[in-house]
């Protein structure tokens, strides 16, 4: 580590300031041109692991700090992934019971006022 | 040992998984940056886990639901010049906080160049992004409120939409509010010469630095879930 922290030129933060920009625009542009399926939730995955690596990386110096740290703070997330693997199946085993029990919905959503 | 290598994270790193183990089996700061970093890093990663289980539960409710999803596309789109955009508020809200991190790192590189009036304006103008966002958000909980939407049901689909709107959101405009008053704190006692009867050193304005990205990393998340998925 450098005797005053983290000090880098300007020069890159312009670049990811900028990067942020148009993987945002890209992201929107996913609704805005109505992809669907699995093209869609793809592209919206990408364009969230871009944006949140440059701003882990690069805004937030993670990529200057030592592994140590690194390991510290980026490694425990990983257990959310079994959180979400776990809630995954078990939502789709509530859906299944409520089908069985309930049967299929009957509610008749509105249209969605214009203002 | 010698004091220099007790207290100090300055040496060189060994490459690897042994720098790793060197880190950790010494006597001596395991992360090698200053403790307010690290204690901020591990107050993120608990935030981490807080908005995760936020997100999941969300995800679980809208796949075990069995009536139709609401359309956020629609249910967030506005209305301007007689034509509906999709999305739109959402995304200049999106723009507002990305410009926020830009203006945030310019702060942290300012203040480590000790540039005291640059990193006051940069931290003002952030905290300034950040109200807006806070602003535009309540504007958008209002338009949803007086459409019906409640955290109990609504009239565009399932019930769930409504509680997880409102608890995810609310708890990341908390996150925003709280980050603006904290930006504003920061940023006086810059200005105010503060830290120069403190040595000068202004590492609090990359701590500063780092809450206010990770709101920002949290709202790529929710864009992604909540909004676009």
């Amino acid at each position: 580590m450098a005797e005053e922290g983290q000090q880098h030129p300007l020069k890159i933060y312009y670049w990811i300031w900028v990067l942020l920009f148009v993987v945002s625009f890209f992201s929107y542009m996913v609704d805005y041109l109505n992809f669907q399926g699995a093209v869609r939730w793809t592209l919206i995955l990408v364009f969230m692991f871009v944006k949140a690596g440059f701003i882990i990386a690069i805004f937030m110096h993670m990529k200057w700090e030592r592994l140590a740290l690194k390991l510290a703070i980026l490694g425990p997330p990983a257990a959310i992934l079994v959180l979400i693997w776990l809630m995954s199946y078990e939502g789709l085993y509530v859906e299944d019971t409520r089908l069985e029990y309930y049967g299929e919905s009957t509610m008749v959503p509105q249209e969605v006022p214009h203002h | 040992m010698s004091e220099a290598v007790l207290d100090s994270g300055a040496e060189i790193e060994a490459p690897g998984t042994k720098g790793v183990v060197d880190d950790f089996a010494r006597d001596k700061q395991v992360f090698g940056v200053p403790w307010g970093k690290a204690m901020m890093w591990i107050f993120l990663l608990s935030d981490t886990f807080i908005f995760s289980c936020f997100l999941v539960g969300y995800m679980m409710v809208r796949i075990s639901t069995t009536d139709p999803w609401p359309f956020p596309s629609e249910v967030f789109s506005l209305t301007v010049f007689g034509t509906s955009v999709p999305l739109l508020l959402i995304a200049i809200m999106t723009f507002v906080l990305i410009t926020s991190s830009g203006t945030m790192a310019l702060a942290v590189n300012m203040g480590y160049r000790k540039d005291r009036n640059k990193t006051f304006w940069l931290m003002v103008a952030t905290a300034l992004l950040g109200a807006t966002f806070v602003g535009m958000q309540a504007f958008e909980w209002t338009k949803l409120i007086s459409e019906g939407v409640r955290p109990w049901g609504n009239p565009f689909g399932a019930a769930q939409f409504g509680s997880s709107f409102f608890m995810i959101t609310g708890f990341h405009g908390m996150h925003v509010s709280a980050g603006v008053i904290y930006l504003l704190v920061i940023a006086f006692r810059v200005k105010n010469g503060f830290y120069e009867k403190h040595g000068g050193n202004y590492e609090i304005v990359e701590i500063t630095g780092l809450y206010w990205h990770f709101v920002d990393l949290v709202w790529v998340f929710i864009f992604a879930f909540f909004y676009l998925w």
